[in-house]
């Protein structure tokens, strides 16, 4: 126990059995959860109070077990065997309580201080598989507790157990038993080694691996329990595994193999399963993944939320623009009151002025579409997605989780990158990373749906922009695959390596959470950085536009400096600079354009889309025009927070300098492609 | 094909076809992606069912102990399994 009194526990599990949800509804935290493995990457750590305790939990990465060589397998690891948490709990998923008690066995060989938690229950009973959680606290020895924590069930009792195990180490504590000839052998090396671990670690676990050759485990001992030295033990490992006549590998499979029959046997007892074979899930997943229509639907659906998204995003976003640029005239008013009218021109028509503009224009699709694509990803649409593209990765030598990665890049780039550590091979994970600025975000999304609405469908209406859109998915989605193939074929040379993905069960979601969960942890927060850059963004426009040595304005000679490299991209001065000072958040792009053409001319309100359309082509736009931005949008350098991202998942300046570098090539090359074909066509 | 030890015939799991189940023989492979099979349950003696395959074909997936794990055709391959009666799941 640590000396303010705080007990320590440890949340553990397989991927993608609500590991998150758990650690949420005992902390309040609001970590991110989806249905999806490999969603917790790095341990997160969260404080609840019960019965007068206080109790740090954390929330490891996930893991199938404990002797893998993945990075999120080996925090787990190194977190349970040395992090010195006072108890652990074993977070299980009851649909697939046997290959979860792998792992729940695994444990129960470093401490007995163990609380099973059986949790998605209430799925399980969806299912018609029954869980007698008695019979398996019987076996186990040592608590179990049924929960179903997306409904907040069983969670108080959970904390009962855990402080029960704290107070006193359950002494029947389940230990699997081996082959005779290898029992005897574990244990004759856990009696020589205990004297050294003074209790530090498990003997019999450390000699578990030992007698395995894990070396990657042998190395994370010897790091943490150092000055011990580990060497004469493996040394009589080996000679103990030359007695036995075997190698290191059968041992390996002949320690699964008893853990695994061990669980069979759990289950056998505990679990009553009347869950007919195949089924709706399975039609479902074949429909989804089938030769014919795996492709289409996928497109279908990712339409089809973008149209809800156009659709739905119209009339607020002509309300919120009304609103709050009527609120422009009492500002001007009350800058006058205060005897400030000359903070008129930065304060309220470049800063405030670009704030709306943003608000207005972002908030609305952003609201729609977080939350829809959160439901995806809560329903378990996006490893189905990975499965259908993996072919794809494949050929291009990448991995396909990488498919999840770029799924993730729709909400944000700087997610995306963070969520490449699940893929396991370095060369893959800095492709996924390198390329992931490549998917549109959340935030490039209403500049593009804006200029498709104005330029390209017209009276077409809703499904019309929304098929353009998932159009151009499909083709940030290509130069993804494109650069993935460019990369492996030059500076990450390789074959592709092997990996396992799994695909979870389809859960109902729970539609009321997820739209209020999207809508105040990501939208907001994502909206308030975006405002809180638009609105010094918009005073610099203002002021380079109103600075005028020589009598030339500062943004008259930026244009002209960056206009002829505009045009040639079929872009202009204005777009560049838009694009340059939009570098912290591509949000802000578009309002920064519009602002700059606003400038010195007498169109005042510039909310309104027939409004902005004059303007857009008041200053040379044509659908080219229109066309080439919505390209270099897809494809240019990532905002800063993505780089700074890149920079410390990668720790590397080059491999940062060529996340910067890549999509700007693409783009500047497509672009310039693009307004060399319009001008030979015109 | 090949015949194993005990003299069953003994199949690569990546040639099982879609609704077909069989028994895990072995993982015989010495890296760690033979390991991770065994950590996700694909230990000798497991039940393994073909449940669907990609569009184009690869990856399939294998339901396993309760889970769908998809593979890629040549890890799929490391997974020596013994087909159980030709049999066909159903469609409920």
């Amino acid at each position: 126990m640590g000396l303010s009194g705080t007990r320590l526990i440890a949340l553990a599990g397989n991927p993608n059995v609500g590991k998150s949800t758990v650690f949420n509804a005992l902390t309040g935290m609001r970590q991110h959860t989806g249905n999806w493995p490999g969603k917790t990457v790095a341990s997160a750590r969260g404080v609840c109070r019960h019965a007068g305790h206080v109790y740090e939990l954390v929330d490891i990465p996930g893991a199938y077990s404990l002797n893998a060589r993945s990075a999120e397998e080996e925090v787990a690891r190194d977190f349970l065997c040395f992090g010195g948490a006072q108890a652990v709990i074993v977070v299980c998923d009851a649909t697939c309580l046997e290959r979860n008690l792998n792992l729940a066995l695994q444990i129960l060989e470093l401490t007995p201080r163990v609380v099973l938690c059986v949790n998605l229950l209430d799925e399980a009973a969806r299912r018609h598989i029954r869980v007698d959680t008695r019979a398996l606290e019987r076996l186990l020895g040592v608590p179990v507790v049924g929960t179903s924590a997306r409904g907040g069930r069983g969670l108080e009792r959970l904390l009962e157990r855990v402080e029960e195990v704290v107070g006193r180490v359950p002494e029947q504590a389940l230990r699997v038993t081996y082959p005779p000839e290898l029992e005897a052998e574990v244990e004759r090396l856990a009696q020589s080694l205990a004297p050294r671990l003074r209790g530090r670690l498990e003997a019999r676990w450390t000699a578990l691996r030992l007698l395995e050759g894990n070396d990657a485990a042998l190395d994370a001992v010897q790091a943490h329990l150092s000055p011990l030295d580990i060497r004469p033990a493996v040394q009589a490992a080996q000679n103990a595994r030359a007695v036995l006549g075997i190698s290191a590998r059968q041992v390996e499979t002949a320690v699964v193999g008893a853990i695994y029959r061990e669980a069979e046997r759990l289950c056998g007892a505990a679990v009553r399963s009347q869950e007919p074979q195949g089924g709706r899930r399975l039609r479902v997943d074949r429909l989804l993944t089938g030769r014919l229509t795996g492709i289409p639907a996928m497109l279908l659906l990712l339409a089809a939320v973008f149209y809800l998204t156009i659709r739905g995003a119209n009339l607020p976003s002509q309300l919120l623009s009304d609103a709050l640029f009527s609120l422009e005239a009492p500002l001007s008013r009350a800058l006058d009151a205060l005897g400030a009218s000359w903070l008129h021109g930065p304060l309220v028509e470049g800063a405030y002025r670009t704030l709306a503009w943003v608000v207005s224009v972002m908030l609305p699709p952003m609201a729609i579409f977080f939350p829809l694509f959160t439901l995806l990803e809560d329903v378990g649409f996006l490893p189905r997605v990975a499965f259908n593209l993996d072919g794809c990765f494949k050929r291009c030598h990448a991995c396909g989780k990488q498919a999840l990665t770029v799924c993730m890049g729709f909400g944000c780039n700087a997610a995306g990158v963070v969520g490449c550590r699940i893929i396991d091979s370095p060369r893959e994970r800095l492709i996924a990373i390198l390329t992931n600025a490549l998917t549109p975000c959340n935030g490039r999304f209403p500049l593009l749906i804006q200029l498709i609405t104005l330029f390209f469908v017209g009276a077409l209406g809703g499904w019309a922009a929304a098929l353009m859109l998932t159009g151009l998915i499909v083709l940030s989605l290509g130069m993804t695959l494109l650069a993935s193939r460019l990369l492996s074929a030059t500076l990450l040379r390789g074959v592709p390596s092997a990996f396992t993905l799994e695909l979870p069960p389809f859960r109902r979601p729970q539609v009321g959470r997820v739209i209020v969960r999207s809508v105040f942890d990501r939208t907001l927060f994502v909206l308030g950085r975006a405002a809180a850059v638009a609105a010094p963004a918009g005073l610099t426009i203002w002021l380079l536009a109103n600075i005028a040595p020589g009598g030339v304005s500062l943004m008259a000679r930026l244009n002209a400096l960056l206009d002829p490299l505009g045009r040639l991209l079929g872009l202009d001065g204005v777009l560049l600079t838009a694009f340059l000072l939009g570098f912290p958040a591509n949000e802000i792009v578009l309002p920064l354009a519009v602002m700059g053409y606003a400038q010195g001319s007498a169109l005042v309100q510039t909310g309104g889309a027939p409004a902005l359309q004059a303007l857009l082509v008041q200053h040379g736009w044509t659908q080219w025009t229109a066309l080439c931005v919505m390209l270099f949008s897809l494809f240019h350098w990532p905002c800063s927070t993505t780089l700074l991202t890149i920079r410390r998942e990668t720790g590397s300046a080059k491999w940062t300098a060529l996340a910067l570098l890549l999509p700007t090539a693409l783009g500047m090359a497509l672009c310039a492609l693009v307004a060399a074909a319009a001008r030979l066509l015109a | 094909m090949i015949l194993g030890l005990e003299g069953c015939v003994v199949n690569a799991l990546c040639d099982m076809s879609t609704g077909q189940r069989a028994r895990v023989v072995g993982v015989p492979g010495n890296g760690a992606m033979s390991r991770r099979l065994l950590d996700v349950g694909f230990t000798p003696g497991a039940a393994v069912t073909c449940l669907f395959q990609a569009p184009c074909g690869d990856p399939r997936a294998y339901l396993v102990r309760g889970a769908v794990i998809a593979l890629r055709r040549e890890d799929a391959r490391a997974v020596q399994v013994e087909p159980a009666a030709r049999e066909v799941i159903t469609w409920a």
